[in-house]
């Protein structure tokens, strides 16, 4: 079913946002057909009416109340930010 | 009515719109964090440790912002689903920490329902409802602040907001419109958004297409992130026409992301944002479902206040108002609200009937006061003049005291001064006068005065009734009743 | 007194209790052991400061009567908990410097209960690994060698520091965590007992995530009982966490009776896969002849889709983790590389190609793709539905027994680079650990033998959700009929 080629492994790594250099597009494309074409085993089974998972656990989400009790941090929330100026994140610009 | 038609070289164009509104929720805390929804704070001060996705960190849910998504999907009657389920819609931006927004994709807490809109002429149309979401906000990115920097300031990252999305059944720019502001009122009514569309906590995404009518439906295109409602009129007016003129010379539309640029009047295309977005939502292993009973929708349900059209419907059967003044009355809740204190008010302080004085409320809240506020530029929050001081005001009309005329004087020192219209009566004597001896008197005076048109008069010129009645009434400075005058003059000028 | 690292957490409570021991004592010595350790490479962070004064903190509680079972133990914690200020990186580049400004509920309830913190353990990177070699501080040795041989093992993974320092002596227990195995098979590898509780026993609230679904913490010390003293107190539950359950936690030490007669456990009829090596298959026929002689019934079961868990796992924590590791950006915190004059988009591009090693790299990419449009019905979803079959399978069985007994990994521990070439090569390590995971069960692995090299082998015990007490019960039992005495010899000291 999978046949990843390299213009598919650098469309991947360009939504993982990893710049993968060029010479290493090939053999990963390899590695990652072997991992995948071993996966697909699971299309051996019949899984007709059985509903995905969406659980581990059976719990019902519990709520929180609707009270403010978190916030006024900026030191801890900038603490280890590589670059923070004026209580900002900077990052290099975006263009728009 | 007849219908919006974009003219084009082949003929008539029909436009087919349909809108993704974002509601900021209104709730103290954030979707999935304990952090403050509040604007305007320093930055990053409303940041938790959540909001900033520090490793190791777990969302944990807002009770009131699921209630407040039920009680929004009540009031445009939609189904309301108990179990949802919270999807993870992955990219990257540097306003979005976890690397994904926390949203809802393929089982959302509501889904099909109904927004009435009011058109013109008292005609009314359905418009459809696909769904209503929850999900996270992103924080704010500024580019302008430094040379080689952006910024980015998290408060706004995690509150919690409604996604509203619309069947495409709107037709028309006012359609769009309507919509809209269908919308808000609702919203407002029920306070789960303030729909400030100025401050961002209200946005909308319009989709347009255009087909020949009768044809199926065209491609459409995206309009991100509209911010007035008269924005979405123009971009869905300019964007129609990009489109028509594409297809005329023979071009084909693009599915595409735009934005509308209020200063040129166009549209145009983001697609270099758009470039290879694949959002591989899936639902997020950090929250369970969400799952509620019916117990709560039912007390979702009965926190619901009287919705606009409810109460519109209720104006019209009850207290006998017009649809137009009707309407005007809902499409604010505060109008709403001030309207029916004055109501209160002007029934109490008259001892008549509500529906017997309705009119009349109405008919100077929606004249004299909003004349007034919308020449001051201020608005019903924050009029001069009060409910229940418009309820004296028209209790003093109601009860002879003074003049419709006079009224009119009155309530625009009360605009100025805030001052009651009972003691600006009083200081400046404007009384009604109904003693017929003392009219009597005065109208001897007025005739003897004017023998030349009392003649004419006698003679036939019947109309000069209404000169004799000004003069009485000028010497009077406007107090004397018209009734009493009406009844006393007529025979002595018949002789 | 005698070598103060050899003692049990157990031993040494009943010691600190009567005053003939303190924690003080106890902590030096071990903060001696842990330097005299650097060849294992266990510890990546060590924090004698803080242990000194929690040892003191410790002594003194003593003295007040207020003491908890854990009160002056002490203890190592894997580096995927954060703990305030102090190194959190889970042994990625990309976590470059980074300390939390907040404690994971795991290592605050060691606190609370007055344990002593000895340093940060060497993992794999982000907990993806069998062998601990993908960690960005270099391999773990395992405190065991082969029988008249001085090549050195990896010590399993992803725990590998976990493993390598409760066995090497240099902690009297450790904090681990369990994806897909993380801390049964390398329990296993160097003759340590793992638990990992039910998912949604222990809060995952600041610890850094791999794979939500599945990662759960537990503990690595040198025995059953010690096993039950930790995992008490570092379960709970925490309202920080929406998957942690509020179910209170039992009495785990209490459930160490002895006593399994009568008792059901079931043998999975898949789980002898072909080409298992012998030794594996005997002890694990070894395994059975003690819980029958201990008077439990044996059932042979049946969990017919065993086959299909490594795969489901494949998809499922590559998926998760794929979308969990968004937030390594470069913005916020850690490492951030940014070409000169680059754009965003370029920061994030190289931030993350030299922050994330290969094996992780290659997880956040198969995890890309598995979600991706055109390829979510067939990979994730599908994986999802068979996950669900996976743990209906463990639910008809657990219908019939009380506990599942296998073997903990397919073989001993392996040479370095042996499988760090072939990823499914290493990824098979986990065949006997996956599924559980899959169904959020609680496992165990006990010492139980060794190989015919020298080094140790490990039997699982499987039990029903929040049923932790059974599979401590017949850990122990397992525990008492290996007497399992052999130590590695102290050749790094």
């Amino acid at each position: 079913m999978s046949n990843i080629d390299k213009a598919t492994v650098a469309k991947i790594a360009r939504l993982a946002r990893i710049k993968i250099e060029d010479q290493k597009l090939e053999p990963l494309a390899g590695e990652l057909n072997n991992i995948l074409g071993w996966v697909e085993q699971l299309s051996e089974v019949n899984t007709d009416n059985i509903e995905p998972m969406s659980s581990v656990v059976d719990a019902k989400l519990r709520w929180r109340e609707d009270v403010v009790s978190d916030g006024d941090k900026a030191d801890s929330v900038l603490k280890n930010a590589p670059n923070a100026e004026y209580g900002f994140f900077a990052v290099p610009k975006v263009i728009e | 009515m007849s219908s919006y038609r974009i003219q084009g070289a082949t003929g008539d164009w029909e436009v087919v719109i349909g809108l993704e509104v974002h509601a900021q929720v209104i709730s103290n805390a954030k979707l999935f964090s304990g952090a403050s929804t509040e604007f305007g704070a320093e930055p990053n001060a409303q940041v938790s440790l959540v909001d900033a996705a520090m490793p190791g960190m777990l969302p944990t849910i807002n009770g009131e912002c699921v209630r407040q998504a039920v009680r929004t999907g009540l009031a445009l009657g939609a189904q309301i689903n108990k179990f949802s389920v919270f999807d993870r819609k992955n990219y990257f931006y540097a306003d979005l920490p976890q690397g994904y927004q926390i949203s809802q994709f393929k089982h959302p807490v509501v889904g099909e329902g109904t927004v009435t809109l009011d058109l013109e002429g008292g005609v009314s149309k359905g418009v459809g409802v696909e769904r209503i979401h929850l999900e996270q906000d992103a924080g704010k990115s500024m580019h302008d602040q430094h040379p080689q920097f952006t910024y980015v300031d998290l408060n706004r990252s995690g509150v919690a907001l409604m996604e509203i999305v619309s069947m495409p059944d709107m037709r028309s720019p006012d359609e769009a419109g309507a919509y809209l502001t269908k919308l808000r009122t609702i919203l407002r009514y029920i306070g789960t958004c303030d729909g400030n569309m100025e401050q961002g906590s209200m946005r909308a995404d319009v989709n347009v297409s255009v087909r020949k009518p009768g044809d199926p439906l065209g491609t459409r295109c995206e309009i991100k992130n509209v911010n007035s409602i008269r924005f979405v009129r123009q971009a869905i007016e300019v964007e129609a026409r990009r489109q028509v003129d594409i297809i005329e010379a023979g071009g084909t539309i693009d599915q595409e992301t735009r934005l509308f640029d209020p200063n040129k009047g166009e549209t145009r295309s983001m697609r270099s944002k758009e470039e290879a977005h694949d959002y591989r939502y899936f639902p997020d292993p950090d929250l369970l479902p969400l799952e509620f009973d019916d117990a709560f929708i039912e007390a979702a349900r009965e926190s619901l206040p009287e919705l606009p059209d409810e109460k519109k419907a209720r104006f019209m059967e009850a207290l006998g108002l017009n649809d137009y003044n009707a309407s005007v009355l809902v499409a604010e809740k505060e109008s709403s609200e001030f309207f029916e204190t004055l109501v209160e008010a002007l029934a109490k302080a008259t001892k008549k009937d509500a529906a017997h004085i309705a009119l009349k409320a109405s008919n100077w809240l929606t004249g004299d006061l909003f004349g007034a506020l919308n020449k001051a530029g201020k608005t019903i929050a924050t009029s001069p003049v009060s409910a229940e001081q418009g309820a004296e005001l028209l209790a003093l009309v109601e009860d002879g005291t003074i003049s419709g005329r006079i009224a009119k004087d009155v309530f625009e020192v009360m605009f100025e001064t805030g001052k009651g219209a009972g003691s600006i009566v009083e200081e400046k004597g404007l009384k009604q006068v109904s003693d017929t001896g003392a009219i009597e008197a005065i109208i001897d005076e007025v005739i003897a005065a004017n023998p030349g048109q009392l003649e004419q008069y006698r003679a036939g010129k019947d109309k000069l009734l209404g000169f004799f009645v000004g003069q009485v009434m000028k010497a009077t400075q406007g107090k004397a009743n018209p009734g009493v005058v009406n009844s006393l003059l007529k025979p002595k000028l018949d002789g | 007194m005698s070598d103060l690292t050899k003692l049990k957490i157990a031993e040494a409570r009943d010691l600190l209790a009567k005053g003939e021991l303190t924690a003080r004592e106890l902590t030096e010595a071990h903060i001696a052991a842990v330097e005299a350790a650097d060849t294992l490479n266990a510890y990546i962070e060590k924090t004698p400061e803080i242990a000194l004064k929690q040892a003191d903190a410790a002594d003194a509680r003593i003295k007040a009567g207020d003491a908890a079972s854990m009160t002056g133990i002490p203890v190592g914690i894997k580096d995927l908990f954060a703990t305030k200020g102090v190194h959190t990186q889970a042994c990625s580049h990309i976590l470059d410097g980074f300390k939390p400004e907040y404690e994971s509920t795991v290592t605050q309830n060691l606190w609370d209960d007055g344990a002593v913190m000895l340093g940060k353990l060497n993992m794999d990177e982000f907990a993806m690994g069998s062998s601990n070699e993908t960690s960005y501080y270099g391999p773990v040795k395992n405190p065991w060698r082969a029988e008249g041989s001085n090549a050195d093992f990896v010590p399993g993974g992803s725990s590998g520091g976990s493993v390598a320092s409760v066995a090497g002596y240099a902690a009297m227990g450790a904090t681990a965590s369990d994806t897909g195995g993380s801390i049964r098979q390398p329990a296993a590898f160097t003759g340590t007992f793992g638990i990992k509780p039910t998912y949604g026993r222990c809060s995952r609230y600041g610890m850094v995530a791999f794979a939500s679904s599945l990662d759960q913490a537990g503990t690595i010390t040198r025995d059953v009982r010690d096993g039950a003293i930790m995992l008490e107190s570092i379960a709970g539950f925490d309202p920080k966490d929406s998957t942690s359950v509020d179910i209170p936690v039992p009495n785990f030490e209490a459930a160490l009776t002895g006593d399994i007669r009568g008792m059901k456990i079931g043998i999975p009829q898949e789980y002898h896969l072909a080409g298992m090596p012998g030794e594996i298959e005997a002890l694990w026929h070894q395994g059975i002849e003690w819980v029958k002689a201990a008077g439990a019934e044996v059932v042979d079961i049946n969990l017919p889709h065993t086959k299909y868990a490594l795969p489901t796992y494949y998809i499922v924590a590559p998926a998760e983790a794929s979308s969990n590791l968004a937030r390594y950006d470069g913005v916020r915190y850690g490492l951030r590389e940014a070409p000169e004059n680059g754009a965003l988009d370029e920061m994030y591009e190289t931030t993350r190609a030299e922050g994330f090693g290969d094996e992780v790299k290659r997880r956040i990419m198969i995890g890309t793709y598995v979600l991706s449009a055109g390829y979510y019905d067939a990979y994730y979803l599908k994986a999802q539905k068979v996950r669900q079959l996976i743990a209906d399978d463990f639910k008809r069985a657990f219908e019939k027994v009380d506990a599942i007994l296998t073997p903990t990994a397919p073989s001993a521990a392996f040479a370095f680079g042996e499988k760090s070439d072939d990823p499914l090569a290493m990824y098979l390590n986990d065949v006997f650990t996956v599924p559980a995971s899959l169904a959020g069960l609680p496992g165990s692995s006990i010492p139980a033998g060794l190989s015919a090299n020298g080094l140790p082998l490990g039997l699982q015990v499987l039990g029903k959700a929040w049923d932790e007490e059974t599979v401590l019960r017949v850990s122990g039992v397992i525990e008492e009929a290996a007497v399992f005495t052999s130590q590695p010899e102290l050749w790094w000291r």
